[in-house]
Order: C-alpha cells, then structure tokens, then sequence
C-alpha cells in the first residue's frame, strides 16, 4: 500500500473532525427533536387547564398519599399565652426531653419552642409591625419539610421521610451526630444532646426514651402517639381552642385543609423551597 | 523409665494445669448458668416461644425497632388475646418489669453489653423520677 505522508495526514485530520464533531451533531438533532415533542405536550396539556381557569405560572406536582402537617393560630395563642406555654410543657412531658437551667442553656434541646415572631418568621420585615406581632412570641417547631434539606444531609439515612405520612422522622439509633442536619435545617429545628440529657430530664414519660449524649433530636410530630390514635401533645393541649389544628393537608375534607381554605396563613421561609407543612396564622 | 520420679508428677501438674477452667468452675460458683427472673407478674405467655425469645431476642427487638421507625408499621400485635405494641418499653419491659433480675443476668454472664439502655428506660428508672400516664 501506498502510504505518503501527505495522504495519512488527511485521513487523519477528516477523522478527528468527524470524531470531534460527530456527537455535537447528534446532540444538536436529538435535542431539536425532543423539543419539539415537549412543545406540542405542553400545548396539548395547558389546554384544559386553561379552560378551567386554573392556569398557574409553575406547576405543582399533584399531592399523592397522606401528608401529615399542621396549623398554628397566633392570634388564638396570643390571646391566651398559657396555650403556648401548655403546648410546650405537654411537648416535655411526652418526650422526655431535658431541661437546662439557664447557665446551660447553649445545651438547650427544644421540640417546639417560643421565639420572638421577627426570628421565626426572618422573611417578613416587622418594620411598623402591629403590637400583636412585636409584643407577643410565636412558637417554632419542626416543619416536617416537603423537601427536607435535614434528609439529604444526613450521611447514615437516620433522618428520613417516612413515605406514608410526610413526617421527617429520626431514628436515634442510628444517629453518629455528625450535625450536618443542623447545618442543612434553615429552622433550627434541631437540637444536638452535648451531655447526657437524663439529669435534666424532670418527669419520665416510661413509654418513650431518652436519647443520650451525641445524638440529633426534633420534633416527629409524634408518631408515636399517632400510632395509638391520639393527636400530637401539643395539638391536644390546646384541643377546642382552634389554636392548633393537625391533619392531613392532602385531603380536601380534613380539618387542616378547612382551616387553611378559609384563612390566610403563611410558612416560614417559603423562598427557600422546603415546602414547609407547618402553616400560621398571624 | 528413665527419671520416673519427675516426669510422672511433672504430667499430673500440666494436666491439671491445663484443665483449670474445667474443674476450678466444677467445685466454685463462677460457672453457675444464669437463672433470669420469670416476669413477676405471672405471665406465661410471650410474643413468641421462650427458645425463640432465648436466642433471637435481638433480631425481633432490630426488626421491631425497623418496623416502627422506618417503615412506621406501629401496628399492635395479638398474640393469643394479649396486646403488644412493638417496643422494648411499650412491650417487653410490661412484663419483664425488673430489667436488673432479668436481661442483666445474662448480659452479664456472657460479658455482652448491649446499649439498649443508653436511651431506654427500664421500670426502675422510671420510677426514680415519678411517672406520668
């Protein structure tokens, strides 16, 4: 065979062109095809929805299966300071969940807690806020996330989203307290047991643990007492005041989703796309 | 037998020697078998069979604890008209009510330590801060 320099010089540059361009090509055809079918899918499925005067800027992916979440009337806790501080101690009492003095209290560990409403809600300026939102606290607890950034931090799956009900549940035992779930909850709805809490524990419930030293703790929306038929502590504290209604927020007819329907609530931090299921009312 | 005198007693040295362990746990305590204390309530019946229960204790106890926390199965077990909410306190510790005279005898005797009760309440806990419920 006749091999000159100049003739392989050739072959060689068409075949790293051919090479370098090919998969460009076929990205560029394949995309263009693509895109044309997602175009006609999206004007075949806006339709309907435009006919029912439904149509929304982004879309939601429809609820599927039972979402467990939670509505806190401010003002009916305002009105009545002692519901938040019941809320809270029955909270304790359930969970056996440790009390630091106050020269402790960076130890503090808190299931649902008071706070200032201007550190609970840091997304709504209070500037010329009414007296009721400057002079009165507002309550924080996990918010059991849609998407919960706590999850995706946590490197042995110990937090997790239980499928059945939504709740962003813990399993102790597995916990290496590594706190990134703390670093990732934008709540702080997390507490991290820097000493054993057993000292500090005032009443023991004998149907709960503890937890010991190096362990994450939140809110579980009491799964534990849900299990028994019963509504979380705090919710069945303050039962027939309205000040805090638990259900299911996929299900149109429960209790939560009539509160919500009728009153204007709002979310901690909605900007950052957790999907908080944990509503107030101001 | 050349030097009978001091190889037959030297023999007779090293073999009890060697067997020490067997005979030193024959004629003391020490290798008593663990008798744990029978529930002080009565109860006869348990979740499953005390031979099961005896080796695979803890398999049911990760099982249950997988159950209840990772695929929220709190469901009651009805084991022959009793009820048993899956849980070291909510079901074990009813009627094995003194954890000291019963998982601590053989826990102790096998030199495991299991750390159940690093979060766990046993009844006696319990008790020294009054309960509720």
């Amino acid at each position: 065979m006749d091999k000159q320099r100049r003739k392989f010089l050739k072959i060689a540059g068409a075949s790293v062109v051919a090479g370098i361009g090919a998969p460009a090509v076929i990205r560029l055809t394949s995309n263009s095809a693509l895109a044309s079918e997602h175009g006609t899918a999206a004007e075949h499925e806006e339709a309907p929805a435009a006919g029912h005067g439904q149509a929304s800027g982004h879309a939601e992916e429809a609820p599927q299966g039972v979402r467990l979440g939670m509505v806190i009337d401010l003002r009916r806790m305002n009105e009545n300071p002692e519901l938040l501080d019941g809320a809270v101690a029955a909270c304790i009492a359930a969970h056996n969940i440790p009390e630091f003095p106050a020269e402790k209290i960076k130890q503090e560990v808190k299931w649902i807690w008071k706070a200032p409403f201007e550190s609970v809600f840091t997304d709504h300026s209070v500037h010329h806020a009414a007296g009721k939102i400057k002079n009165f606290p507002a309550v924080a607890l996990c918010n059991h996330c849609d998407d919960p950034p706590c999850v995706r931090a946590c490197p042995t799956q110990a937090t997790f989203r239980n499928k059945l009900n939504g709740i962003v549940a813990m399993d102790f035992h597995r916990c290496i307290g590594c706190r990134f779930c703390m670093a990732a909850c934008p709540y702080g709805a997390r507490s991290f047991n820097w000493q054993d809490p057993r000292p500090y524990v005032k009443k023991y419930n004998k149907d709960f643990p503890t937890r010991m030293r190096g362990v994450v703790e939140k809110c579980n929306f009491c799964g534990e007492r849900l299990a028994l038929g019963l509504e979380p502590a705090c919710v069945e504290s303050c039962k027939g005041t309205g000040a805090m209604t638990f259900g299911d927020l996929n299900d149109p007819n429960s209790e939560v989703r009539k509160v919500l329907d009728k009153e204007f609530t709002i979310q901690r931090k909605p900007t950052l796309g957790t999907k908080p299921s944990v509503f107030y009312i101001v | 037998m050349y030097n009978k005198g001091t190889i037959i007693p030297g023999l007779i040295l090293f073999v009890l020697f060697v067997t020490f362990p067997v005979w030193f746990n024959g004629f003391t305590t020490a290798g008593d078998l663990p008798k744990p204390e029978l529930p002080p309530g009565g109860e006869k019946q348990c979740v499953m069979p005390a031979e099961y229960m005896r080796a695979n204790h803890m398999q049911l106890l990760n099982e249950w604890r997988d159950n209840v926390l990772r695929d929220g199965n709190r469901e009651i077990l009805e084991i022959d008209g009793k009820k048993y909410s899956k849980g070291l306190q909510t079901a074990c510790m009813q009627c094995h009510s003194r954890k000291e005279k019963f998982c601590d005898s053989c826990h102790t005797y096998a030199a495991v330590k299991p750390y159940c009760w690093d979060c766990h309440l046993t009844p006696k806990e319990t008790a020294s801060k009054e309960a509720i419920h």
